[in-house]
């Protein structure tokens, strides 16, 4: 097995069991953390379409794309956890009145 | 003027719009409206480019593809930034007024114009990598429109929506790394030339049903009730009048430069299509709530739309997204008007529960108007755009000889009937009034803009032979004519 | 010869644009209301009479623009839009009177007239379609605009009413729909012309031509309240008297007869509907309907519901004039085109009358009502004798022709089944007039009259009578129907 094969695999398995959860899970925390996952094993595939077989340089244009991807899911994750505190105090809210 | 390139423009305007609204929230409003108007008129601009030379490129920075960002506007794009414009207009005037909540006006601006730079991006892209990105500042944009009233029904629908569009465009982003991998460039030109294969039909999989799950295409459809249902007027306009169409367009130019690679496939999202027209039409006519049964009246249009798609097999899918777009120009138009609309009905009798409509002693017989108008596209009625939709879409379906598509188009305008004249009765209906009804009470200058919106929804069916011939300019699929 | 296409377009537009002026209207503009309505209502007259002199000279006017590709609007004023456009202008501005008068203090008066406005314009357009396409677009706008006039009342059983009658009328603008299309899509072009357009088609796939025929015939007997489609026409009665006179009197059914016409005639054309065989089938069913609905409006106490039992019976004399496939019974066909018109909206102005003045709603009420209201009574039993048939009154001239039709097709049939009816016409008039006019009025409760009837409301109903008196008397002369109906008929048999 070459190294990108392995990589793109593992990518491939990843982002299948972050599936498995983001529509599997039923704790709010759960499924943000399934969608990362997703989002990781998305990652691995762009990273692998860098690989060159060596003594030739990597593809530069993945990195940057992966980067990008991983600076657009900070974001996403942000406001999922806002949203999801919100609405963790309104439920107590309601609890309480 | 034209230093500066209408294409990039109509781009950074809103962006920048956007990041002004935040810094002054006090002039959000105002700086909100100039910016939907100047990207107005940048798309006008723009129309007179493409309408001189049929298409109009623009290499971000002077790179080229694929190394670089492209721009590029045809027809059909110009269309959709057009309607996305004056939709975007109306709804921001009416927003004016709708929006009574200092917060819901101070985050209203900058989200909506983020909006509009995503779908603007959308319309204007040209490689799958830079959609995925536009398709997630979009997702963001509306989760936060979505949840702008604040209640606890709007964030949990907020927050559902959230995950389906997080997932949806991480499914394409995926589909985004097979194809990278396969072909070694994302742009929509390199696109072409790549040979059928196994990785890229598994890209084409996950791209499309992460699209299908963002455009809410049955049974991905179960986030999208409940989000536009709960959200606020002019955000609920905004949501299931434009934002459901970005993930639409990407499709249908998707499935140009990757065709699907089986007959089999057309039908089945043809199939998916016919479902969402019953089980949403089964919904509608459930709902106990205006807005509500307005919203399941956007999964019905969506699946009318795939239907469009689908309605002369693979063959004719070339000729087939004229169908569809006219039908996505159509319930875009009529869909904000009618939320507007309810919106406003739900502001002056002060609640949205259709059994209850006609007792209230206020009237807002203008609004109420409006939603009938609008209705009468969306039902398809003559002379709507929506009827030249549906005309189309089945007109395409007879000649190819699937009689099935036309059973489920006329079923599912029937259903549209019910499920509206309901709506109607409780306008209509006068007898159980507790007091003596005031005339022409509930009038307010927001009735303005759906009513334009509304008007506008019948009258473009008139000019529907103009509008054809527009989008085909530049030949957004393919050159074949 | 041709001529500026304008005045087809503001005929039209008079009443298109007085609508949202006059949902527009504060409630308590009364007078300026009725201003306008009155206003455009003569304008309309005066333009239709115009239009109907050049006509008469051989001008036809044309106006067109495209909607989709190859597919136009387009409307057309003929000799035989010319027949319907007169009738429904003429009769608008009658019943406008009329509405104005019985409305007097009613809720809701400016939703009323601009629905009402709306409903005229599309009738005019259905009149003036130069092609299915156009035709469809009106004719689902008519349906749009009565609805809100069903339920006016605003009361359940209106509510329920009106979704049935909306129900029926858009199923049946689907079907409509999808016959326009199965013509474009089979023929290439939806244009009326003298003759037909379908000869290539029929030539090619008969069937095909066949299931058009059923498909677009089917569509427009929903609103021609053709048997098993007729259901809606009596429950609509629950709505207000003029609307109820002038649309499902006139407007409604007609447009769906008249479509029926404009298929037949412009878009199979006479010899290729007849060689597809299938006007015997259809002359058929036009019987079934004039004796089914004959039968059943004898059964019917409520006199709005006997009269629409009625109408379902007498619109049907048109479509069996249409599918006799004769010229003399098409000249029966289209002159009871406005015979009964002229008939029926007397008639429902005069119950409507009885129902403001006196509280009668019920045959059973109506002892002794000819001498509460001698002029009303003495219109209603004009009309009522022209329906039966009685020489030489309007309704008289139009069975002749049928009969005379129907003997020239070889249906000898058609005699037995217009004596026929015509005893039925008898059955369930005779006993209203009896009761009317040689009933002691003891019988009846007695209370006191609930409104004045104002010559706005007693008016009208005399105007029309004396029209129904004054088509059958002067039947030869010129400009009346029956010379234009030999004019239009003339064109549509190519002769």
């Amino acid at each position: 097995m070459t190294p990108d094969l392995i990589y793109g695999l593992t990518g491939i398995a990843v982002f299948a069991i972050g599936l498995v959860g983001a529509l599997c899970a039923q704790d709010r925390l759960r499924r943000v953390l399934a969608l990362k996952l997703c989002s990781v094993g998305a990652g691995f595939v762009l990273v692998v379409a860098a690989w060159r077989t060596p003594p030739a340089d990597p593809d530069p244009v993945p990195h940057a794309l992966v980067i990008t991807g991983i600076v657009v899911m900070i974001s996403a994750t942000a406001v999922a956890l806002a949203l999801i505190r919100r609405l963790q105090t309104l439920e107590a809210e309601d609890d309480d009145g | 003027m034209m230093m500066v390139d209408p294409l990039i423009l109509t781009l950074f305007l809103p962006l920048f719009g956007a990041i002004a609204a935040f810094v002054l929230p006090r002039a959000a409003a105002w700086v909100g409206l100039l910016a939907v108007l100047g990207t107005g008129v940048a798309v006008a601009a723009l129309a007179r480019a493409v309408l001189a030379e049929g298409e109009v490129v623009t290499q971000l920075g002077g790179w080229a593809p694929p190394l670089g960002i492209a721009l590029r506007a045809d027809g059909l794009s110009v269309a959709m930034l057009a309607m996305t414009a004056g939709v975007g207009l109306l709804v921001s005037i009416g927003a004016l007024d709708a929006l009574r909540d200092l917060r819901e006006r101070q985050y209203f601006w900058p989200l909506w114009l983020l909006l509009l730079t995503g779908m603007n991006g959308v319309y204007l892209g040209t490689d799958i990598f830079n959609l995925y990105v536009m398709i997630e500042v979009i997702a963001l944009a509306a989760v936060g429109l979505t949840v702008l009233s604040g209640t606890k029904q709007a964030v949990r629908a907020g927050l559902e929506y959230m995950y389906a569009s997080i997932l949806g465009a991480l499914l394409f982003l995926m589909g985004v790394g097979f194809v990278y991998l396969q072909a070694g460039r994302l742009d929509f030109a390199g696109l072409i030339a790549v040979e059928p294969s196994g990785a890229m039909s598994a890209a084409l999989a996950l791209m499309v049903v992460g699209l299908l799950l963002k455009t809410a295409l049955f049974p991905l459809h179960f986030w999208l009730p409940a989000a536009h249902a709960n959200a606020t007027a002019p955000a609920s306009a905004l949501l299931s009048g434009l934002v459901v169409k970005a993930a639409l367009y990407i499709f249908l130019r998707l499935t140009t430069y990757m065709p699907l690679p089986d007959e089999i496939l057309v039908t089945l999202i043809g199939t998916l299509g016919a479902g969402a027209v019953l089980w949403g039409g089964v919904q509608a006519l459930r709902a106990e709530r205006l807005k509500l049964l307005v919203a399941w009246s956007t999964v019905v249009q969506i699946g009318l739309i795939f239907i469009a798609f689908a309605r002369a097999g693979q063959v004719g899918l070339s000729e087939s997204w004229k169908a569809a777009a006219l039908l996505i120009l159509a319930h875009g138009v009529a869909k904000s008007a009618m939320f507007l609309a309810a919106g406003r009905i739900k502001d002056e009798i002060g609640h949205d529960r259709i059994a209850d409509l006609d007792k209230s002693d206020t009237r807002p017989t203008l609004a109420q108007f409006t939603f009938a108008l609008a209705a009468i596209s969306i039902i398809g009625l003559p002379p709507s755009l929506g009827f030249i939709g549906k005309w189309t879409l089945m007109e395409g379906a007879m000649a190819a000889g699937y009689w099935h598509w036309v059973a489920v188009t006329m079923i599912g305008t029937l259903m549209s009937v019910a499920y509206f004249s309901r709506v109607f009765a409780g306008f209509l209906r006068f007898d159980r009034m507790r007091g003596e009804l005031a005339e022409h009470k509930g009038w307010a200058l927001a009735d303005a803009a759906p009513l334009t919106l509304a008007i506008a929804a019948i009258s473009l069916g008139l000019m529907a032979a103009p509008i054809l011939s527009f989008i085909e300019l530049g030949y957004p699929f393919g050159a074949q004519q | 010869m041709t001529e500026t296409p304008f005045l087809p377009l503001f005929i039209l537009l008079t009443s298109l644009l007085a609508s949202p002026v006059l949902f527009a209207l504060p409630e308590s503009a009364a007078r300026l209301r009725t201003g306008i309505n009155l206003g455009v209502a003569a304008v309309k007259v005066a333009l239709v009479a115009w239009l109907g002199w050049k006509v008469g000279q051989g001008v036809i006017y044309d106006v067109s623009f495209t909607m989709l590709p190859g597919l136009d609007f387009k409307l057309q004023a003929d000799p035989l839009a010319m027949l319907f456009i007169s009738l429904s202008a003429i009769l608008w501005l009658i019943t406008t009177v009329y509405s104005v008068g019985y409305l007097e203090r009613g809720p809701h008066r400016a939703r009323f007239f601009g629905f009402f406005s709306l409903c005229v314009a599309a009738t005019v357009g259905i009149a003036m379609a130069g092609n299915l396409f156009t035709f469809l677009i009106f004719y689902e706008l008519l349906t749009l605009a009565t609805y809100p006039l069903v339920i006016h009342r605003g009361s359940a059983e209106a509510l329920r009413a009106g979704r049935i009658y909306l129900i029926y009328t858009l199923a049946g603008g689907l079907v409509l729909l999808l016959g326009t299309l199965g013509l474009w899509v089979l023929a290439g072009t939806t244009d009326f012309a003298p003759g037909g357009i379908l000869d290539d088609v029929v030539a090619e796939n008969r069937l095909a031509a066949q299931m058009l025929f059923v498909v677009l015939v089917g569509a427009l007997g929903v609103k021609a309240a053709l048997v098993p489609f007729h259901a809606w026409l009596p429950i609509a009665m629950v709505a207000p008297a003029p609307v109820s006179a002038l649309l499902h009197a006139v407007a409604v059914v007609k447009a769906g007869a008249f479509g029926i016409m404009r298929v037949v005639y412009e878009v199979f054309g006479i010899e290729t509907a007849q060689a597809l065989g299938l006007t015997a089938p259809l002359a058929a069913l036009a019987a079934v309907t004039i004796i089914y609905g004959s039968l059943k409006a004898i059964t019917q106490d409520d006199i709005k519901k006997r009269l629409a039992y009625s109408t379902v019976s007498q619109v049907s004399y048109i479509t069996l004039g249409v599918a006799l496939a004769s010229p003399i019974a098409a000249v029966g066909a289209m002159a009871h085109l406005i015979h009964q018109g002229l008939m029926k909206i007397t008639m429902f102005m005069a119950a409507g009358n009885l129902a403001e003045g006196l509280g009668v709603k019920k045959v059973s009420q109506m002892d002794g009502v000819g001498r509460d209201m001698p002029g009303t009574m003495l219109a209603f039993s004009a009309a009522a004798l022209a329906m039966i048939g009685l020489p030489p009154l309007a309704g008289f001239v139009s069975k002749w022709y049928l009969a005379q039709g129907g003997l020239d097709a070889g249906y000898g049939w058609v005699i037995a089944l217009l004596l026929g009816s015509s005893l039925l016409n008898a059955i369930y008039f005779l006993p209203m007039l009896h009761r009317a006019w040689f009933r002691d009025a003891g019988a009846r409760d007695q209370t006191p009259a609930r409104r004045r009837i104002g010559w706005m409301l007693a008016a009208p109903p005399i105007t029309t009578a004396l029209m129904v008196l004054a088509v059958g008397g002067f039947a030869n002369a010129p400009f009346s129907p029956l010379e234009w109906t030999r004019f239009v008929v003339a064109i549509e048999y190519q002769e």
